[in-house]
């Protein structure tokens, strides 16, 4: 028997109103997830470095665990483990955040302890010198120039949290690849619509990756 | 005159390494003091010492009225000494991601409070003074050696200090840049401004020095006038460096 395959454009562009439902919940998840990832790798990070050591042992502790472990594992602790311990469940929307959060978190925190790292001694040395405490030193003079050097490192982290969405779909929340498998249920187009799906991801983080080297770009003019 | 740098049987290691060793100097309100010496003698530790960026281990140590006590004393005595000592690094240490103006408003804006327009206006006047006035607006990275150092001169003078801390201030210089801030110094010395300074120039050590303290393994070996320190020094390990870097 001959076997054909041919590729159905039609059945491509039919399945994009139905795909394009799961984009909000894909961007919800990512941005809200790395919103929050972001402040985590800012406090952690931070902690990292601090010489207390009852501050900097959790904190490494964090990253560790996070770094250490699936995401897909992570979130179905959250969706399904974390019920019993709270005694009410999770919706799959806060689950899928928590989870980006998290698991973003902890490499943001490595993004913030090497950004704060790579800024010389002499600059802390030079606030200290002028009077300014070390927590004005810190926010004024380091931070900035830290922040400046974070923000490719970051827009990698936000590609692959965007991505890391995907694997959601298994506590059912209609993000995109859930939508492609609920479409596909109907239709059999398998071959088509997890192609669109494909593009639909491509489209969101080449836009993300515009953006990052726009801003990059202005960042850099002034150092 | 009223001391402004008072040390007492002052000692700091480094691990085992005993980096100054029963350290006894005093420093008058308006004078010059030209710390020499061989690297790793000490001389930076020394004057890092004074505005508390290194800590020492045991002695006594008074910065313009104010005790530091060993192993980093207490933060209002280092805040009160930091805002009364200004300090020039051997690699200007200038913040990047701001103006040359902007380098010298920080301090006194977030310090002490002055208003926006008034640090605006001391900055611009500093800048004048350091030879830079057309610069206020580039960053740093923009200015040759010779001017991120008068920036950094003139950011200290912001804080309207009542001692300056120079270390190494020309070390990281080209060779044709170095005379512009000796310049800046010297105007500054004849001008009444306290400052100790840590140089391997040892022509502006002369010229400009009331007093040359020269420092062999952490030890005050030999201080003096500057003619008498350099043309008949008394200790031979003052007579051996000397005549290394007189040589040449």
């Amino acid at each position: 028997m001959e076997f054909q395959f041919q590729f159905d454009w039609q059945a491509a562009i039919d399945s994009i109103p139905f795909l394009l439902k799961g984009i909000p919940y894909t961007l919800m998840i990512s941005f809200g997830g790395l919103a929050i990832g972001f402040l985590l790798g800012i406090l952690f990070g931070l902690l990292s470095i601090n010489k207390k050591w009852f501050l900097r042992w959790p904190a490494t502790a964090y990253i560790e665990i996070f770094r250490g472990t699936p995401i897909l594992v992570q979130v179905l602790f959250i969706f399904y483990g974390l019920p019993d311990l709270i005694g009410g469940p999770i919706d799959p929307l806060t689950a899928g955040i928590a989870a980006i959060a998290l698991n973003s978190g902890a490499y943001i925190s490595e993004v913030v302890r090497g950004g704060v790292q790579s800024i010389d001694k002499g600059q802390t040395e030079a606030g200290l010198s002028l009077g300014l405490s070390r927590t004005q030193t810190f926010w004024s003079i380091i931070w900035p120039q830290a922040f400046r050097r974070m923000i490719p490192p970051l827009g990698n982290q936000a590609i692959v949290s965007i991505k890391d969405t995907s694997l959601f779909s298994v506590i059912g929340v209609g993000e995109l690849v859930r939508q492609g498998q609920v479409y596909i249920a109907n239709t059999f187009t398998a071959f088509e619509v997890y192609f669109v799906v494909a593009v639909l991801y491509l489209a969101i983080t080449l836009s993300l990756s515009l953006i990052l080297r726009l801003i990059e770009r202005r960042g850099l003019a002034s150092v | 005159m009223t001391h402004i740098v008072e040390m007492k049987g002052m000692n700091k290691y480094f691990g085992k390494l005993h980096v100054l060793k029963e350290i006894d100097l005093t420093v008058e309100s308006g004078e010059v003091v030209v710390i020499i010496g061989a690297s790793g003698s000490g001389k930076s530790t020394l004057i890092r010492c004074v505005n508390g960026l290194e800590e020492y281990e045991s002695g006594k140590l008074v910065v313009d009225g104010h005790p530091l006590a060993p192993k980093g004393g207490n933060q209002k005595a280092l805040s009160d000494i930091r805002k009364e000592v200004g300090m020039v690094f051997q690699q200007f240490n200038l913040f990047p991601h701001l103006t040359v103006k902007k380098n010298i408003m920080l301090a006194p804006m977030k310090v002490k409070n002055t208003s926006q327009v008034i640090a605006n206006a001391t900055a611009e006047r500093l800048l004048n003074r350091v030879g830079i006035g057309n610069q206020a607006d580039k960053y740093p990275s923009h200015l040759s050696g010779g001017q991120q150092q008068r920036v950094a001169i003139a950011r200290a003078l912001a804080m309207e200090p009542r001692l300056l801390l120079f270390d190494e201030p020309t070390s990281a210089l080209d060779p044709e840049m170095i005379g512009e801030v000796l310049d800046v110094m010297r105007e500054l010395a004849r001008e009444g401004m306290t400052m100790m300074v840590v140089t391997h120039e040892m022509g502006f050590a002369r010229e400009v020095a009331d007093r040359v303290i020269y420092i062999h393994e952490g030890e005050i070996v030999e201080q003096g006038k500057p003619d008498d320190v350099f043309d008949n020094p008394q200790n031979e390990r003052t007579q051996a460096f000397l005549s290394r870097v007189l040589a040449h």
